[in-house]
């Protein structure tokens, strides 16, 4: 069994709330206790049907106010696969919190109310999941009930939706027919649509194929931490000098040849160790510990990678950022701290090219700043180099965080375009 | 070309994600510590720490807020297996709170000294000067933990403001704190209480007998076997009677019900879990009853 991480991004109005809370309730992820919680209070509240939505929206302040604030993760699991959701919410102004739950995400579902069609928000949600190179992207079209369950309405919706993605870097894109309420088309086929011959939306989730979505072929080994037991008595590791850190991209074997960076020099893998013993590879997102046959200076925040397959060696980087800082805000001559894999350095931002509105793909060049929720790309300089790819090419090694010096907040999540 | 799949299970990447985090966090924090309380997450929580740093130690204290009204065999357990790792084992107990006037205990039948730990584990972080405290809480537990960071932020009175956490992207964690300020981590934010059980099973990982079918004095109260001790205090109203039942969670005995069950091994655990239709809180935890933000407002405060 393996695992699928997908984010939902939506409003109440379209139906999420429903949708997850039928993909738990018809896996027997809800238990009676947390069901009859929300029962009462939704009684309590004069709500006349059970409002699957308190069962997500945790926090007193959602509760209080009947909005999503924050991602929430909720879990289920079928004979095939374990599911992790990150529940995002769908306004704008979360723009942040569906940029943090779509960066670990495999897929994504964006539901689409069938009587509305497709929304600015639809739009700006498929936008971000390409943005974050979700690999998969679900367009849920919801309510089919409501639009009588018709073929044309839904083929509408899907070209309308299909010209808008060819903008995009969409890599697999599935449309299905549902109805969240009456569970068309969730867990099984719906006899309601004979026209649609695809797969339910939980049969898709069981099946769609992720395994090949991580970068297998690039050699990516960020060093986190060295370690060196120091125990007088134990002869057996006396000199023993290991690497940890978790692969981030390619396929490790002992015998390997090998780059450090940064310092250029080539080593093999004298051996893959684990806690429960050798092994004989290592791909992400295994947790290892690299042994070498020369003995290198190396240190966390090195890289380790292929003599003919490195990563770019930069101090200049241009990038997507999202701000998500609520008081600050990003504009040339800022200066922050970059966390990129396990390396800290500093950075300055350099030039602002432009705020992308997320609803229309426009390009204001004419921006200054970036506030909160607000994309735009930006050249950074790094105090020292860091070992990046372009984003697309691997979201580990080309992701990174800004965090601002004075109040120690995340304030940026960045994707690398470029790097010299 | 590749030659096959490289599929890998939910419970290896669990395992590898909570091994990360581990060694994020003695790479990037001062003075670290582990909540162990012999309870089946903490224990699991240990042997990734063992898994994190092997063939070295865990480069950080052991520590238990021990509210003096635990299960003995819990006890015995976390003592030595502590031992058995050659780890640090500090004790913060809540008695010494009491007895200093750090805190004031409820008194009748239904007092607990849930809510005092709080005092206890943060004048013990403060006291050893800690800034990053690993806990083994899951996000599938509870509704207000759904939402926490696995870095999640504490201010310097210990607080957690679920309106301000800090955004948490791809494997990258934010260690950024003043003085006074700690983190709280928690490598097992996306294990469910399935997955954890699968891991024990698969480790083969010892657990206190309290988890196994056991015959034992009970009484029911608000539909929850409380034990037959003396730190429980019982009314005449209150008839004891003997069940056989066993524990889901570990935590005081004053609040902490047991469930009938006859399941004698970690299969049977495993069966019984995947056919419940009842969260193990909901169950077994008085602590989470008293109100529906019960668990938000005590991690306010500094709780766990």
């Amino acid at each position: 069994m393996d695992i699928l991480r997908f984010a939902t991004a939506g409003s109440v109005d379209d139906g999420k709330s429903t949708l997850i809370g039928r993909l738990l309730f018809d896996s027997k992820a809800i238990f009676e206790d947390q069901l009859e919680a929300v029962e009462r209070t939704s009684r309590d509240r004069g709500t006349e049907y059970t409002d699957l939505s308190l069962l997500t929206d945790g926090l007193r302040a959602e509760r209080e106010q009947g909005i999503t604030i924050d991602v929430a993760y909720r879990y289920f699991a079928t004979p095939r696969r374990k599911f992790i959701i990150a529940d995002t919410p769908g306004h704008i102004q979360y723009t942040r919190n569906m940029v943090t739950g779509a960066s670990t995400a495999d897929l994504a579902i964006i539901l689409i109310d069938a009587r509305k069609g497709v929304l600015e928000q639809s739009r700006r949600h498929a936008f971000l999941t390409s943005l974050l190179r979700v690999p998969h992207l679900v367009l849920a079209v919801n309510k089919m009930d409501l639009v009588d369950y018709s073929q044309e309405r839904f083929e509408e919706i899907r070209e309308e939706f299909t010209a808008f993605a060819s903008k995009l870097n969409v890599g697999d894109l599935t449309f299905i027919p549902i109805s969240a309420l009456n569970g068309d088309n969730v867990v099984s086929r719906s006899e309601n649509m004979p026209w649609y011959n695809g797969s339910s939306l939980l049969h898709h989730l069981e099946n769609v194929h992720i395994a090949s979505d991580r970068n297998l072929v690039d050699v990516r080994f960020p060093v986190q931490y060295v370690i060196r037991p120091q125990k007088a008595n134990d002869h057996a590791f006396h000199d023993y000098r290991g690497y940890a850190g978790q692969v981030a991209g390619g396929v490790l074997k002992p015998g390997d040849e090998v780059v450090h960076l940064p310092s250029g020099l080539n080593t093999r893998i004298a051996s893959i160790d684990t806690f429960d013993g050798p092994v004989e590879e290592a791909f992400p997102p295994m947790s290892v510990t690299l042994r070498f046959e020369d003995d290198l200076d190396i240190s966390r925040g090195d890289m380790i990678a292929r003599p003919n397959n490195r990563p770019h060696v930069a101090q200049d980087l241009e990038a997507m950022v999202c701000w998500m800082a609520d008081g600050a805000k990003l504009a040339p001559r800022t200066k922050l701290t970059i966390k990129h894999t396990t390396r800290t350095a500093r950075a300055l931002v350099r030039d602002l090219h432009y705020r992308l509105d997320v609803n229309t793909l426009h390009r204001d060049e004419e921006a200054t700043s970036l506030g909160l929720n607000e994309i735009g790309r930006v050249s950074l300089r790094v105090t020292q180099p860091l070992f990046v790819d372009n984003y697309a090419r691997n979201r580990l090694t080309g992701g990174f965080i800004l965090v601002d010096e004075a109040t120690n907040g995340t304030v940026a999540a960045g994707m690398i375009l470029e790097a010299r | 070309m590749l030659q096959r799949d490289y599929t890998t299970s939910q419970l290896d990447v669990l395992e590898a994600e909570a091994i990360h985090i581990m060694r994020e966090v003695a790479a990037e924090f001062e003075r670290p510590c582990l909540l162990f309380s012999g309870g089946k997450d903490s224990i699991v929580m240990l042997r990734i720490a063992e898994k994190a740093f092997w063939p070295a130690a865990m480069p950080f204290p052991l520590m238990h807020v021990d509210t003096g009204h635990n299960f003995d065999e819990v006890i015995e357990f976390r003592d030595r297996r502590s031992e058995e790792l050659g780890a640090r084992l500090i004790v913060a107990s809540v008695q010494d709170s009491i007895d200093q006037g750090r805190v004031v205990e409820d008194t009748g039948r239904r007092a607990s000294r849930n809510r005092l730990q709080t005092t206890t584990l943060l004048d013990a972080i403060e006291e050893h000067e800690f800034d990053a405290v690993f806990g083994g809480a899951r996000r599938d537990e509870e509704k207000a933990r759904a939402k926490e960071r696995v870095f999640s932020f504490r201010d310097d009175f210990g607080q957690w403001d679920p309106k301000n956490q800090r955004p948490e992207l791809w494997n990258l964690y934010n260690s950024r704190i003043r003085k006074g300020e700690h983190i709280r981590v928690f490598p097992l934010s996306n294990w469910t209480e399935l997955d954890v059980w699968d891991y024990i099973r698969r480790e083969g990982i010892e657990i206190p007998s309290i988890y196994f079918s056991h015959t034992r004095k009970v009484f029911e109260r608000d539909g929850m076997l409380l034990p037959d001790a003396e730190v429980v205090q019982r009314g005449d109203d209150e008839p004891l009677f003997e069940a056989v039942v066993r524990y889901r969670t570990v935590g005081d005995m004053t609040c902490t019900g047991a469930v009938q069950s006859t399941a004698a091994t970690v299969e049977e655990i495993i069966e019984e879990i995947a056919a419940t239709r009842i969260t193990e809180r909901g169950a077994t935890r008085a602590d989470d009853r008293a109100s529906e933000a019960a668990m938000e407002d005590r991690k306010r405060e500094g709780y766990f």
